[in-house]
């Protein structure tokens, strides 16, 4: 009888990354499906090119650092972090759009500082943010919605990747754009003037978020993550709108309702908040994390210039992550906080 | 009133950010961001002597150089000025208080070469602040840089541990942190 030592640790959970980063793209499934359902094949042809590139580029940098691209491939995180980003672009997006927002991603925030694991902001989040700051017209372009428009079939959502400019002038501003810019019309008549929005928030939007929504609550079931992070933001999201929202006057920030069914909370309440690298690790950490962000995002949304205001909330508080850990240490068992300083 | 003076500071803090947005102060920002407790330490140094030299540098504009018609040496006085505060500074602070001459000590003198400092009192002179703006504006600007050198100096501390390749390690991976930062706070754009 062979009498072999193994060292400790003689258990080990079930989930390995691979498995982590499956679950979080079958999470995805229902809202991407919604999106289509709304906006037709736009954001399916994004995912397909930006995962193409996302491999193309990951193969790259693992090579040049003298890797084994193969072994880091099949962690698929490349493919989350380029699916997030895909799903976040406006639809039919032209293919260098997505080029450069998907090298951004995974060549400068993710492999500059050593790859998965080490990258202090989230990729996806990164890729989006200069995007936004560098084509801001094509970034804003989202067409409108089923039932607000036409929506293209597959074929011109193949020739808007690739023909420049086939599908100028059928864009729409999305729901949040219209009520930060209104200033003379209140809530209500708001709601009846303009095609966009739907019952609670703008339309399609609500139902895509419903779908994130599943997808996240999903993933929490799944202990993906632990419900600190994106609980806090809901609710200090939803604080700020009960706050602002003045009765509905034309000065209104819109209805904490409004807000988490607009515009990527849902998406980012589950998918980049709850991020283990980026965010705080400590469970109070994540509270404070995640309320911080929720705050300003209603912040940027309402006051701000830009469209949507996840991706920089969230790099914002990426960037405050490591000081926020350093206060909220928990004490080790058997130690006083004094002590565990 | 009170307003108008809260708009100041956010601006100050966070739109318009000295280190991220202006770029203005960034050796101190690369120089001393490797340790938090050291970044504390020159982040409440730099807040006393910001708040004071843009104050005084106020009233030398215009107490000194306006009535004599002499605008246009203010660069050149800004500096003196600063140069006089820090020094009154360290002095003050040695004989009246030991322990927080031992904490801030160090940076003092390093003050005398912040663009941020110089950067405050020229620009409270352009946008032509009264006495009490100018003290609020000097304020709010020292209370952004300190807030990102700290936040920035724990990131730095978490960096240290990253498997950084080889050409992007120490003050590389520093400006390239510092540039997503400076895109992230683009997104404060148009709050004030």
């Amino acid at each position: 009888m062979a009498l072999m030592r193994i060292t400790s640790p003689h258990a080990h959970g079930p989930m390995s990354t691979t498995r982590v980063m499956q679950n979080v793209l079958l999470a995805l499934i229902p809202g991407v499906i919604v999106l289509t359902h709304f906006f037709g094949f736009g954001t399916l042809v994004n995912i397909i090119w930006g995962c193409a590139l996302a491999v193309a580029f990951e193969t790259l940098a693992l090579l040049l650092r003298g890797r084994p691209p193969l072994f880091y491939l099949k962690d698929l995180s490349a493919i989350v972090t380029a699916t997030l980003l895909c799903i976040a672009l406006p639809p039919y997006s032209p293919w260098w759009l997505i080029a450069v927002g998907i090298a951004s991603a995974i060549l400068i925030a993710k492999h500059f500082y050593g790859g998965l694991g080490y990258n202090p902001f989230n990729p996806a989040m990164v890729g989006y943010v200069v995007l936004l700051i560098s084509f801001p017209l094509q970034m804003t372009a989202w067409s409108p919605p089923r039932g607000a428009g036409e929506v293209p079939g597959l074929i011109e959502a193949l020739q808007a990747l690739f023909v420049p400019a086939s599908f100028d002038g059928i864009t729409m501003a999305t729901p949040l754009d219209i009520l930060r810019q209104n200033n003379s019309l209140l809530i209500k008549d708001l709601w009846q003037q303009t095609p966009q929005f739907g019952r609670w928030g703008g339309m399609g939007w609500e139902w895509a978020n419903i779908a994130f929504l599943a997808g996240g609550v999903w993933l929490l079931y799944q202990r993906i993550f632990t419900w600190h992070a994106p609980v806090a933001m809901l609710v200090s999201l939803g604080l700020m709108a009960s706050l602002f929202y003045d009765g509905g006057s034309s000065a209104s920030g819109g209805s904490p309702l409004f807000h988490w069914l607009s515009g990527a909370t849902m998406l980012g309440a589950f998918f980049i908040v709850t991020d283990p690298v980026t965010s705080a690790v400590s469970l109070r950490g994540r509270l404070i994390y995640g309320a911080l962000i929720g705050v300003l995002v209603y912040l940027i949304r309402v006051w701000g210039n830009y469209p949507d205001a996840v991706a920089f909330a969230v790099l914002i508080m990426n960037f405050a992550a490591p000081f926020i850990d350093y206060y909220t240490q928990p004490t080790s068992y058997g130690h006083s906080s004094e002590e565990g300083k | 009133m009170l307003a108008d003076y809260s708009i100041l500071l956010i601006g100050a803090i966070l739109v318009n950010n000295f280190v991220l947005v202006q770029f203005l102060g960034l050796c101190p920002f690369m120089g001393v961001s490797n340790k938090l407790e050291t970044a504390m330490g020159m982040s409440m140094a730099t807040t006393f002597v910001l708040t004071l030299a843009s104050a005084c540098s106020y009233l030398t504009y215009t107490f000194i150089l306006q009535p004599l018609g002499l605008e246009y040496l203010r660069t050149i006085s800004f500096i003196l000025v600063i140069a006089v505060v820090v020094q009154f500074t360290e002095m003050v602070v040695r004989k009246s208080s030991p322990l927080l001459y031992r904490v801030l000590g160090v940076y003092l003198p390093l003050i005398t070469t912040n663009c941020a400092v110089l950067g405050v009192a020229l620009l409270n002179i352009n946008k032509s602040h009264n006495f009490l703006q100018s003290l609020f504006y000097g304020f709010g600007a020292a209370l952004g840089f300190s807030l990102v050198l700290v936040l920035f100096a724990a990131m730095r501390e978490r960096l240290t541990v990253a498997d950084v390749p080889a050409p992007f390690q120490g003050a590389a991976i520093g400006m390239v942190t510092a540039g997503l930062m400076s895109l992230a706070f683009m997104g404060f754009a148009g709050l004030v």
